[in-house]
């Protein structure tokens, strides 16, 4: 009863200076709704991030060819091979955790369409692999009636057929059945007989320094058996006043493991055969992304650490806000101090009185902000719709993330926040009220 | 130097034994004191110098008593009231309230005792703003814990009681200066105090309402409640039953009126009825 009649006499002393009071709950409440939505959106990038990670696969294991630097193989005559080789392949295929690899030799190509002349070669990438790159990479037929990836047949026997990205099929058949026609790379002097076309697919993360984002909208996949026969191990690559040589056997080898606990044994176990004879070897790097999502855990982390502390800056400049609302308050009321001090209130009783005050003003600058924090995806959503149709060209240089990211509310922040608010109001309410308890009644009364 | 010590203490203790006799005299007369002020001082320190502001004040208040305190300024006349009202405490000498010390207490206890035991009167009224009328009579039960339903209730029957009964929610800024030290009256009342002091209470007011007032006051004491009046005006105390006279810090005189000027009459009269409502029947409300 008491503490009630305290709150109603506060939101009265509040509503003495309506405007005032406003601005102060504006403070908390900015703190509290930046607290919420920081946490929705750190947690929403770090979802995405993690899909895109996981897309890769929890249970495989890269091995990935990284070119070495230039300098190395400057001397043209004497072109080293790098990367991972096929014998290597071979012999990490007796690991018996590794229930599966798939080889895989990635070249920038042009690719043109014969039936129509006038087309400019379109940049992509030629992709020889075996059959089960479409399962382990999520690869889907188009029309799986007419289509198909490619098989085990077609790899055995280096057939000369090709699959082709959704993309790419677009840019190259505008108005015609890709299926059946030739694909022709210009370089190579190369045809492929289509035999199936994609469906689009979202692009992969680019993870570190060791695997570029994977587009896959540009591809064209054959069988690798067929990329060695037709294409040799030496990349020669020839413009204007350049000229660069390459050889390498294999841009990359997924291996698939039988069981996600394997992943990190095995990866170690790849990781020492291929480094047996040398252990410094630059031109291999095994990625594990099973590993990268523990890691990502990890920024996800400092993600939240960093955006909680921004919120907390916030909330303390609002409580400082509250402060100087308080002592102002406090001073301009001496003589009601002194009143209620004659009147028989304990000092006790007037600390309480300011108390109730400043969480009052901070509760209701709280539940403010956690009603707008929760509208935090609303907003984030319209926000996005707004700028694709004001200004396209500045959404589509939004990162990625940004633009796929959808803001999840995190259980714990709403509970958080009205914590935080509260204690915000005690923590910076209590130095004006003890001032106000302290004051001398007899002066306190003879105050103007 | 020994001897003057010794002719001091002695002095102390014949004042002592002095002023075992007059309450004991005061017993017998089979009085209870609202208040006694046994050799009351207070020093000041003000910039470095002792101001001795009371230099050994004795008196005592009888319940139903109506004194008025005088003197100019200077003669410790706000220092006195302010250690009757409990806001301050004394350097020496005793304060008892209803038996207790009160220049032993620390700021709690006081407090408690300002809630319970007086009922203050300003010269500004001193109402707090954002209260209506009986929001504001209630306070100091507020701060005794006795908020609810009947202090709600107690607190409009004062509020009638001073003839404000049909201005119950209005805010002080709403009331004229004499309805205001009206509610003023009514709050000091709400806590059954020991006595009522009242700081100068018809200072900022015209005549007309210090009439008003002063035969509200009177009304009060006539009902058996005790006044302490500070005042500098002859005119308001020449009301008083009894006026002392501080100067320098020390009682200049205590005298009691045989004659004193009234606005109520005696045996009642319908003038006064009109002045300050009919309170009797507010009283015997209030039971």
């Amino acid at each position: 009863m008491l503490l009630f009649r305290a709150f109603i006499l506060g939101c009265k002393s509040l509503l003495l200076h309506p405007m005032r009071s406003l601005l102060t709950v504006l403070g908390i409440f900015i703190g509290v709704a930046s607290v919420i939505w920081l946490l929705a959106i750190g947690e929403g990038i770090s979802v995405e991030a993690q899909r895109q990670i996981e897309s890769l696969g929890a249970d495989n294991i890269m091995i990935r060819s990284i070119k070495p630097p230039d300098e190395a193989s400057s001397g043209m005559r004497d072109v080293k091979a790098y990367g991972i080789t096929r014998a290597e392949m071979d012999m990490l295929q007796s690991i018996p955790t590794i229930s599966l690899m798939i080889p895989i030799r990635e070249l920038p190509m042009k690719f043109t369409y014969n039936g129509n002349p006038n087309i400019t070669p379109v940049d992509g990438r030629l992709v020889g692999c075996t059959a089960d790159y479409a399962a382990t990479n999520r690869l889907e037929v188009d029309d799986p009636a007419r289509s198909h990836f490619l098989t085990q047949i077609e790899t055995e026997s280096s057939a000369n057929v090709c699959v082709i990205a959704a993309n790419l099929a677009k840019r190259l058949f505008p108005s015609e059945d890709p299926i059946k026609k030739q694909l022709y790379v210009s370089e190579k002097k190369l045809y492929f007989e289509i035999v199936g076309v994609l469906k689009h697919r979202d692009p992969t993360a680019a993870i570190g320094g060791s695997l570029a984002a994977q587009d896959f909208s540009l591809d064209v996949y054959i069988p690798i058996s067929t990329m060695r026969k037709r294409l040799s191990d030496e990349e020669r690559k020839s413009g204007t006043g350049s000229f660069s040589r390459q050889i390498f056997e294999l841009s990359q080898v997924t291996a698939k493991v039988n069981s996600v606990d394997n992943v990190r044994m095995t990866a170690a176990l790849i990781e020492d055969s291929l480094k047996a004879n040398d252990p410094d070897r630059q031109d291999i790097a095994v990625v594990v992304p099973y590993e990268l999502i523990e890691q990502s855990r990890a920024t996800k982390m400092m993600y939240m650490l960093f955006l909680g502390l921004i919120a907390a800056i916030s909330l303390v400049v609002g409580g400082i806000g509250i402060m100087n609302i308080m002592l102002a308050t406090v001073t301009e009321r001496t003589r009601e101090i002194g009143i209620r001090r004659a009147l028989g209130a304990k000092r006790g009783d007037i600390i309480r009185q300011f108390l109730v005050e400043t969480v009052v003003l901070s509760v209701i600058g709280g539940i403010t902000g956690i009603l707008i924090g929760l509208s935090c995806p609303l907003v984030i959503y319209y926000a996005r719709d707004l700028l694709a149709w004001s200004s396209p060209r500045a959404y589509a240089s939004l990162p990625d993330v940004a633009k796929k990211m959808t803001p999840i509310i995190v259980g714990y922040s709403v509970p958080l926040a009205f914590f935080i608010s509260v204690a915000v109001g005690v923590i910076f309410g209590i130095y004006p009220a003890i001032r106000a308890a302290q004051m001398d009644p007899i002066e306190a009364l003879r105050h103007e | 130097m020994v001897v003057a010590a010794v002719r001091q203490a002695a002095d102390n203790l014949i004042t002592a034994f002095g002023d075992l006799d007059k309450r004991k005299s005061t017993r017998a007369l089979g009085m209870k004191l609202a208040a006694e002020i046994v050799d009351l001082k207070k020093d000041y320190v003000l910039k470095g110098e002792t101001v001795r502001a009371l230099r050994g004040v004795t008196f005592s208040v009888p319940e139903g008593d109506y004194v008025a305190i005088m003197g100019p300024s200077g003669s410790g006349k706000s220092t006195l009231l302010n250690l009757l009202g409990c806001l301050d405490r004394p350097t020496s000498g005793m304060f008892l309230l209803g038996g207790d010390d009160v220049a032993q207490m620390t700021d709690d206890q006081l407090s408690e005792i300002r809630a319970t035991r007086i009922g203050f009167v300003f010269q500004s009224y001193n109402l707090i703003p954002q209260l209506t009328v009986v929001e504001n009579i209630e306070v100091p039960l507020y701060y005794q814990g006795k908020i609810g339903a009947e202090s709600r209730r107690r607190s409009t029957a004062l509020a009638q009681l001073v003839g404000l009964g049909d201005r119950l929610s209005h805010r002080p800024t709403q009331l004229s200066g004499g309805q205001q030290q009206r509610v003023a009256i009514a709050r000091s009342l709400v806590n059954e105090p020991y006595f009522m002091l009242a700081d100068e209470a018809t200072g900022n007011l015209d005549s007309v309402t210090t009439a008003e007032i002063l035969a509200l006051i009177e009304r009060l004491n006539d009902e058996g409640r005790t006044i302490i009046m500070v005042t500098h005006e002859d005119e308001v105390a020449a009301h008083a039953k009894r006026i002392i006279k501080l100067r320098d810090g020390v009682i200049q005189s205590d005298v009691r009126q045989p004659i004193r000027k009234r606005y109520v009459p005696e045996n009642g009269h319908a003038n006064a009825e009109k002045l300050i409502g009919n309170s009797n029947a507010v009283a015997a409300q209030e039971g």
